[in-house]
């Protein structure tokens, strides 16, 4: 069976990743390239030229890429975008396809099941999902108050904001891109359709419809 | 990181698309040609738009795609900034895909990406910023981020040809601006501004307060087709002899609108909707074309050039003609559609820059949701 080279992007955390991988017929993806830069405020700034260096770095060309896989969130939502938005262009603008992936699925899949995993929601909230020790997903992904977060069969916590849980924590605190091609790695061996890129928010936008018209005058 | 940037326009004559041996032969569009892709999402439009550069310099429209989140916000009674960004997410590649579709160009034909980097919503921006990058990236072709307002300005050339030094009034729910343009992708010069309100979003909120839709300006215009403009006198902002020549304000218009209707319901007369639409709609009018022609007098300048969304209203329009007839000022206005944000004019700005031989903006630029008027190019 043929390998499948992919790019992985991930912004639903303060790590912009982008990676470059050859997936074998067989086995664990193979990591070409990484770039991860964290840093919450510049992930539209940083993605794009992430992704040429390691291109660049593996010498591989844009249009060699077989599909892009993307983390979906959850996460805050402007960075999220920024990451989905790039690799919905970037595979269109190659004529490949996206696959997207829950980007707690990418930190459980580096992390000894059973497992929590937790990062930031902001607001004193975390987004959360768990797994078994199998590394299947069995709850989530939420947004809660960390005392809310169940244990489950959970005996360890990973991500970023895994401390929160009370839990032992295991690494990884971010997405990384072998995990993130990992999750779908099944089906980019059979050149499945992909999922719809769909961001997993899990909040509504903060937006109330406007009461009564204010006077300007004395009723 | 400008490495492996393929073709940089400084590496070809201005104007020139990619080599002819790039170009599959029997494409229909002479090597001379250049084709550029322009992304708009810096308020509530996801536009698209595609033109082509001829080797003279003109800017032919090829494709204007838009798709509009208006109705999720018109509930909220303006646009709600996560609410677009969202909606940007999901329009923008069915609308680029739609876009090439309807300018009957593939992807590989296009020669430039070009973006609104700002001014605009900073989650709105950042959704258009980052897939123009996707797209320039994926095909190597060079990436503009391009100033808003600039691209209102440059969207007239589209329709009227190529633009002489004029003053550009550019009014919208975002803008209410008057700017010297000496040529289309030079700098602007500031010329007068509002300094609280911009002129939609006067419109929005009257209409609201005499029970019309969201965004206001069609209800406005629609409603004032059937009333007196001179059954009651609105207060015109700033026009009194020591304030600002060139500024606005219709935070004081908009008061006085809800002081008119507020005293009128207090009396249980019941509010004359056409009435006060049109002579509101003739406040703003008034304002914003006595004192675009006062700057362009001032100045010299032949050319009135009026654009952004507040352009599409009917009286703005016929007093501006009227008004400029009179001075011996020509008028240019874009036609409705090309007035309202859209990505042509992106588009359009972008070509201008190319056909210029201005240095391609870096993929790592931000989004500027404050982007001053005087940086065409970022």
């Amino acid at each position: 069976m043929q390998s499948v080279l992919v790019l992985a992007i991930d912004t639903a955390t303060p790590a912009v990743t982008a990676g470059l991988l050859r997936l074998p017929g067989d086995g664990p993806p193979e990591l070409l390239a990484r770039r991860v830069t964290v840093d919450n405020r510049a992930h539209a700034e940083l993605l794009t030229p992430s992704i040429r260096a390691v291109l660049a770095e593996a010498g591989v060309a844009a249009a060699d890429l077989d599909a892009v896989v993307c983390g979906a969130g959850p996460g805050p939502f402007t960075g999220l975008r920024v990451g989905m938005v790039t690799a919905a262009a970037f595979a269109d603008g190659l004529g490949i396809p996206v696959h997207p992936v829950c980007s707690l699925d990418a930190i459980a899949h580096e992390a000894v099941g059973p497992v929590l995993v937790a990062t930031d929601a902001r607001r004193r909230e975390v987004y959360w999902a768990r797994y078994d020790a199998a590394g299947a997903r069995v709850d989530g992904p939420h947004v809660a108050r960390p005392a809310g977060v169940p244990a489950g069969g959970a005996v360890r916590a990973a991500g970023a904001a895994a401390a929160m849980l009370g839990l032992p924590v295991v690494a990884p605190e971010y997405p990384g891109p072998v995990g993130l091609v990992a999750v779908v790695a099944a089906e980019l061996r059979r050149g499945a359709p992909p999922a719809a890129l769909t961001p997993l928010y899990l909040r509504r936008p903060d937006a109330v419809e406007p009461g009564a018209r204010k006077r300007v005058t004395p009723a | 990181m400008s490495a492996g940037r393929g073709r940089g326009i400084d590496a070809r004559p201005a104007g020139q698309g990619r080599g002819i041996d790039a170009r599959p032969a029997g494409q229909g569009r002479g090597i001379d040609t250049a084709v550029v892709l322009g992304i708009e999402t810096s308020c509530d439009e996801t536009g698209v738009g595609i033109v082509a550069l001829a080797a003279d310099g003109a800017v032919t429209l090829l494709a204007d795609e838009i798709a509009s989140s208006v109705d999720d916000h018109a509930r909220f009674g303006g646009v709600v900034p996560e609410v677009a960004s969202r909606a940007h997410l999901q329009a923008m590649v069915p609308a680029v895909r739609r876009a090439l579709r309807t300018a009957g160009v593939a992807a590989s034909d296009v020669d430039a990406v070009a973006v609104t980097a700002g001014p605009g919503l900073a989650g709105a921006l950042l959704v258009g910023v980052a897939a123009a990058k996707a797209y320039a990236a994926a095909w190597d072709v060079p990436l503009y981020g391009v100033n808003h307002l600039a691209a209102h300005v440059a969207v007239d050339t589209v329709e009227h040809g190529p633009l002489p030094p004029a003053l550009a009034l550019l009014v919208s729910g975002g803008h209410s601006s008057l700017l010297q343009v000496s040529s289309v992708a030079e700098p602007m010069d500031p010329v007068g501004a509002t300094i609280d309100d911009a002129a939609g979003e006067a419109f929005d909120k009257v209409a609201r307060l005499l029970g019309l839709g969201f965004p206001g300006g069609p209800y406005i215009d629609n409603a004032a087709r059937a009333g007196d403009a001179g059954s009651v006198w609105f207060p015109r902002g700033l026009t009194g002899p020591r304030d600002a020549r060139y500024d606005f304000s219709f935070a004081g218009l908009k008061t006085a609108v809800a002081r008119h209707v507020e005293a009128l319901e207090r009396e249980g007369t019941p509010v004359p909707i056409a009435d006060v639409a049109a002579a509101f709609q003739e406040a703003v009018a008034d304002v914003l074309t006595a004192k675009a022609l006062r700057a362009a007098a001032d100045r010299g300048i032949e050319t009135l050039l009026i654009g952004g969304g507040v352009a599409a209203n009917s009286r703005l329009r016929a007093l501006a003609e009227r008004r400029c007839a009179a001075a011996g000022v020509r008028l240019r206005v874009p036609r409705p559609r090309l007035c309202t944000d859209n990505g042509a004019m992106v588009a359009a700005l972008g070509a201008h820059l190319l056909h210029a031989g201005a240095v391609p903006s870096d993929l790592g630029i931000p989004a500027e949701p404050a982007l001053a008027v005087t940086t065409p190019l970022v």
